[in-house]
């Protein structure tokens, strides 16, 4: 018994802990299947018959302007008659996608530079912790907004852009990431350089290289475990961070342009004709619901796997 | 004297802060000083740009304003003409602080408490309930709070300003959807805060001597569990005192957070490097009395 | 440096307090939670005390569109920052409330020689400054000089260039004031001379760059004499103060040569930004007026035009898409015909703008003074097809790729450029084939597009700054800085000069008409597609005193509440 115990690797202990928890699994099968719908959904409208595909295609105008979700467009029309329920998939693309490589991005940056600060030790660990430590007192909303509201109108008038124009969404895509991505691996740097700093001199990795044990087998065993568990927490936590940093952003009119949407350029809309006198409630709920729904399941996600790894919170 | 140490060390900072935010804006196309009806004679145009330097390259404008800074003067707004960045900060910081109190206010007093709550009853089902509230605060922007909480408390049940800022009455909802964010993320780290503690050695030996849980938790626990809580408040208070250009914009409230996003499309540089400043220095600030905090609280962190 | 402890802080380090720590941390945490909340609270009380208003309610509360760039008549030149200027500087007239036509204001009567060439104003003998001192004949002299100064970089200083030698002036060619054609005859006599007869005159000694400013504050207190305390004014009310994104406070001002009909106390002039603020403060009963008509929510316009509290009238303004005739395939007027006749109008003002307004098929409003327009071109996909294939492009074949370039409206306004935008893509798309990539740009990027020709077709508009065809054709004459097309025809230009040196109204009009036929028939180097709607919302049974006119300025002096 003691002997099986002994065999079962930290990931799959972590794993066995995560399916216990409901909320959790429920959320990854609810991101699971949003992710399945947006991704076939194109396909879907590539297939079927040319007039579905009409009434569906999120950049067609209609005159079915502001109708309610109906049998025709199940989440209802915006104010040129375009099909909600496509716009919000489509948005979805945008959204999931800057946060994803938004996330990806600070997380190669962050494990990186945390992980060379912990190894290296001494001298360069101190260089590599104060410049995080500069960066952190630099106010870093006003570096975003202004990074956007100039560099995104550089890219307008490069001359790239100036020859290709279909270039530019792609660009200022980029740029977004980029922008996000670069302001959010701080905490990843320092929570990974703790780990790797801790880890280096914690009992059980002492003890097993006391016995013996050869270093690739201490990294293996030990410390890529250890690091892997931190860095997939972090990621599902810090993609709701980045989905919500990029709907503020588009709400400030600094994110992904026109024809392009996002969760946050639908939310935009549909919060901006609140108003005492009449409402398109679907304009607000639809995009509302799924963002919401998206970052709450990602939180539960991330919670799940902190608790399976058995992560302090730092925050 | 690692205190001093810091303060000395802020000035460099608050030197990279201030060309960064100069020499990024002069990158954007266009100037401040463009306008939709075009002069009657190019000399106009001129006129305007050699009164505010706007001719001379990038570099010399940028020393001239270290040299008005160094005089404590911040400069005149090239998008609202009457007035220095001075005074705009001087009538726009009050408001925008006093939300932002309020707001920290709030954010501690709803967060604090929930945090507390479910720690204590963890597993049970007013943890999960409690929980779940948490996080949904943290899910939820505030560009879609606040229209809800005007939409509902204003206009539906008229009950309190739709917007403006004049009496009590005006402050409660923008704090309220300002500080709702800033409340879930406290409250989780509260709740986790204090399962750490209760798990803690200390803890541990404060139960062995036959406290009771309650009072365990209340005297002993919280302390620790606060912690992580401190270091958070420090970036949020800054954050929460430069103001909310998104909650000033839907309530009308005439704070700086607005001029922050505008100066930065105007390309209103004198406002913008202002308050870029301002913000670097509450947060430089607000980091230090976080760290000194710790220096009381935990008596294991020392500074040299 | 730090200790390990002190470094590992916020990253890593858990959390294991030293033991026998207990006493001292107790004692700490009450310390650091005793000075955190008395910090906390003695700010806290203070910034409210601070905020907390002891003030009279405003008689009147406008919103009034954007946040005033200037008060400085000389500096100013947005709509909202004149709409509030208004109250506190006169110029020798002033507009009538009623039909926005010039009506004595400091000059009681004025005489105009036959040629119309100059102009002599005689100036009330009671007029004061808000401060007491007298409002004299150099005052108007010293304010029109000072809007002329290259120092001043007025904007608006064009407007002026009519005066004798004012261009040479203002461009540094003449450096004495005195060869300017503006001087006091005596204390209650200003003698005007200009270069040529303009029919317009007085509307233009009305517009705020000709506003009586106090010499002796500006020369105190330099660029920002506004926020001088107190600040003289020669108009009906007084600035109590001027609060950024706050408000503007008004008073009476008791000196006002005319205050005996000033029918309001205080009034509150508050920026906003947001038409969905805008109706929330109208509705929540917390403004009296809204009158910027970018302040109303189009999504429910078709709900609110049918209130009696909502009005709709003509305004001189223009809503076009210009064309960049140096870049293909735009040079070719045949294009830029098909591409006016592709556009459905009439699906934009009623989807999109919805506010009632006219579609446009020439450039200048309905209602101009003294002028009717030549009809232009409607909306006629099959003559667009054919006309697009005569110039090459059979169903688009073959049109290079092109961009559309708009401003970003700021902040949380209707976004009516990007749905226009949207539209428009889509017209061309399905009547003529061709592909147009959007491109949304902020504010002074898209200016310094315009200017220097950088684009292919971009969103405009053009609101009258008086009532005459001029303010419209003038800006499409060769060279003219509001041209922006880089569109140069020379029969236009002479039509538009001839229509100008003209004293004769009705020749002059027709004049105009020729020079319109070319540019909104022959030439398109700009598609109109619909006139400004005026729109301003308040309960005329709570408010009176504002009118409809054309130019959509509303005096303050006339506007109280109903008693």
């Amino acid at each position: 018994m003691s002997d099986l115990h002994g065999h079962i690797s930290p990931a799959r202990r972590a794993w066995l802990r995560f399916l216990k928890n409901r909320p959790a699994v429920i959320s990854a099968w609810f991101l699971i299947a949003l992710l399945a719908v947006v991704v076939l959904w194109p396909f879907v409208l590539k297939m079927s018959g040319a007039r579905f595909a009409q009434t569906h295609a999120p950049d067609q105008l209609s005159d079915a302007q502001f109708a309610p979700p109906g049998a025709q467009h199940w989440f209802g029309t915006d104010v040129h008659g375009r099909d909600l329920f496509s716009r919000v998939l489509f948005g979805a693309q945008i959204s999931l996608l800057v946060g994803v490589v938004g996330a990806l991005l600070s997380l190669v940056i962050g494990v990186l530079w945390g992980a060379i600060a912990g190894y290296a030790g001494g001298r360069i660990d101190a260089i590599l912790m104060r410049i995080v430590d500069v960066l952190y007192s630099l106010p870093t909303i006003i570096f975003v907004i202004v990074l956007l509201a100039t560099l995104g109108e550089v890219i307008k008038e490069s001359s790239l852009v100036k020859n290709s124009p279909s270039l530019e969404s792609g660009l200022r895509v980029a740029l977004l990431v980029a922008a996000l991505g670069a302001v959010s691996w701080l905490t990843m740097a320092r929570i990974v350089r703790g780990q790797v700093l801790s880890l280096r001199s914690r009992a059980f990795v002492e003890a097993s290289r006391a016995l013996g044990a050869k270093p690739h087998w201490v990294i293996a065993r030990h410390i890529i475990p250890n690091i892997f568990g931190v860095v997939i927490t972090y990621l599902a936590l810090s993609l709701p961070a980045i989905i919500l940093y990029e709907s503020f952003l588009s709400f400030l009119g600094l994110g992904v342009e026109p024809p392009m949407a996002s969760w946050g350029t639908l939310m935009a809309e549909g919060v901006s004709q609140i108003n005492p006198i009449r409402i398109y409630w679907w304009l607000i709920l639809f995009p509302g619901g799924i963002l919401v729904a998206t970052l709450l399941a990602l939180n539960f996600l991330g919670d799940g796997l902190r608790d399976a790894w058995d992560i302090k919170n730092r925050d | 004297m690692y205190f001093v140490r810091r303060l000395i060390f802020a000035i460099p900072l608050l030197l990279v802060v201030s060309a960064l935010s100069f020499f990024l804006m002069h990158l954007a196309p266009g100037g401040p000083f463009d306008s939709e009806r075009a002069p009657a004679s190019p000399q106009i145009e001129h006129n305007i740009r050699a009164k505010y330097h706007a001719d001379e390259p990038v570099w010399k404008q940028y020393l001239e304003y270290l040299r008005g800074l160094a005089h404590g003067d911040f400069g005149v707004s090239y998008k609202y003409l009457d007035h220095s960045v001075s005074d705009i900060i001087e009538q726009g910081l009050p408001i925008s602080a006093t939300l932002g109190i309020l707001a920290f206010g709030f954010a501690m007093g709803l967060g604090l408490p929930l945090g507390f709550f479910t720690a204590a009853r963890r597993g049970r089902w007013e943890d999960y309930a409690g929980s779940f509230l948490a996080i949904l605060a943290v899910c939820i922007p505030g560009f879609v709070v606040a229209p809800i909480l005007i939409l509902v408390f204003s206009i539906k049940w008229q009950l309190l300003p739709v917007g403006l800022w004049e009496t009590p009455w005006h402050m409660v909802l923008p704090p309220i959807a300002l500080g709702l964010f800033f409340a879930g993320k406290v409250a989780r780290l509260m709740r986790e805060g204090m399962l750490n503690a209760v798990q803690s050695e200390f803890v541990t030996a404060a139960r062995a001597k036959g406290l009771s849980e309650n009072k365990l938790l209340l005297k002993h626990a919280v302390r620790i569990a606060i912690l992580p809580v401190v270091s958070f408040a420090g970036p949020m208070l800054a954050d929460l005192l430069t103001g909310s250009f998104v909650i000033e914009n839907i309530f009308q409230i005439p704070g700086i957070g607005v001029f922050l996003v505008n100066s930065s499309q105007n390309l209103d540089y004198p406002l913008l490097v202002g308050l870029s400043l301002l913000y670097a220095i509450l947060l430089i600030g607000m980091n230090l009395v976080v760290d000194f905090a710790y220096t009381l609280l935990d008596p294991r962190v020392k500074y040299e | 440096m730090v200790t390990e402890a002190g470094r590992q802080r916020p990253g890593a380090g858990s959390h294991r307090p030293a033991a026998g720590g207990q006493g001292t941390v107790q004692a700490r945490f009450a310390q650091v939670a005793r000075i955190f909340f008395g910090c906390l609270l003695s700010i806290a009380s203070l910034f409210i005390s601070g905020c907390m208003r002891q003030e009279a309610p405003a008689d009147i509360t406008i919103l009034n569109g954007a946040e005033p760039q200037s008060l400085d008549p000389a500096l100013l030149t947005g709509q909202a920052d004149m709409r509030v200027a208004i109250g506190m500087f006169e110029g020798l007239t002033r507009l009538d409330p009623t039909n926005a036509q010039a009506i004595p204001g400091l000059a009681e009567s004025w005489d105009i020689s036959p040629d119309g060439t100059v102009y002599t104003f005689h100036l009330r003998t009671n007029l004061v400054w808000s401060t007491g001192e007298p409002i004299r004949a150099d005052d108007v002299v010293y304010s029109w000089i000072r809007t002329l100064e290259p120092a001043t970089a007025a904007e608006y200083a064009g407007q002026l260039y009519y005066l004798t030698n004012a261009e040479a002036f203002n461009t540094g060619r003449i450096k004495d004031p005195s060869q300017v054609g503006v001087h006091a005859l005596d204390p209650f006599t200003v003698r005007v001379e200009l270069n040529h007869p303009t029919p317009f005159f007085l509307d233009i000694c009305d517009m705020p760059m000709s506003y009586v400013v106090p010499r002796a504050t500006i020369e105190k207190y330099g660029d920002h004499w506004l926020m001088a305390k107190p600040l003289p004014s020669s108009g009906p009310f007084e600035l109590v103060y001027w609060r950024l994104n706050d408000k503007v406070r008004f008073k009476k001002n008791p000196l006002y040569w005319d205050a005996a009909n000033t029918k309001s106390e205080i009034i509150d002039i508050l920026p906003v930004g947001s038409a969905n603020v805008a109706i929330n403060l109208y509705e929540h009963g917390e403004a009296d007026i809204v009158w910027d008509k970018d302040l109303i929510p189009a999504e429910i316009l078709d709900v609110l035009l049918q209130r009696p509290d909502f009005h709709t009238f003509n305004y001189l303004g223009t809503y076009f898409v210009r064309f960049n005739v140096t870049r293909k395939p735009f040079d070719d007027p045949r294009v830029r015909q098909a591409l006016a006749m592709a556009i459905d109008k009439k699906r934009i003002v009623e989807r999109i703008s919805k506010g009632g307004e006219e579609v446009a098929t020439h450039l200048v409003p309905d209602g101009t003074a003294d002028y009717t327009s030549p009809d232009g071109w409607g909306y006629d996909p099959v003559l667009a097809r054919k006309l697009l294939a005569e110039a090459g492009y059979p169903g688009g074949k073959g049109f290079p790729p092109f961009t559309y370039l708009y401003n970003a409206s700021a902040g949380g306004s209707s976004k009516i450029h990007e749905k226009v935008a949207i539209e428009l893509q889509q017209m061309w798309h399905d009547q003529l084939g061709i592909n147009m990539e959007l491109h949304q740009v902020e504010w002074t990027a898209y200016l310094d597009a315009l200017t220097s020709l950088n684009y292919d077709v971009a969103r405009s508009s053009w609101v009258g700054d008086y009532d005459d065809a001029n303010t419209f054709l003038g800006c499409f004459v060769t060279g003219d800085g509001n041209n922006r097309t880089g569109w140069s025809n020379p029969q236009y230009d002479s039509l538009v000069h001839q229509a100008n040196a003209e004293v004769n109204v009705k020749k002059r009009g027709q004049l105009f008409q020729q020079a319109e036929t070319i540019l909104v028939r022959d030439q398109l180097p700009v598609i109109p597609l619909y006139f400004y709607e005026g729109i301003n919302y308040f309960d005329t049974n709570k408010v009176q005193g504002i009118y409809e006119n054309i130019l959509d300025d509303h005096p303050l002096q006339s506007i109280a509440k109903v008693k």
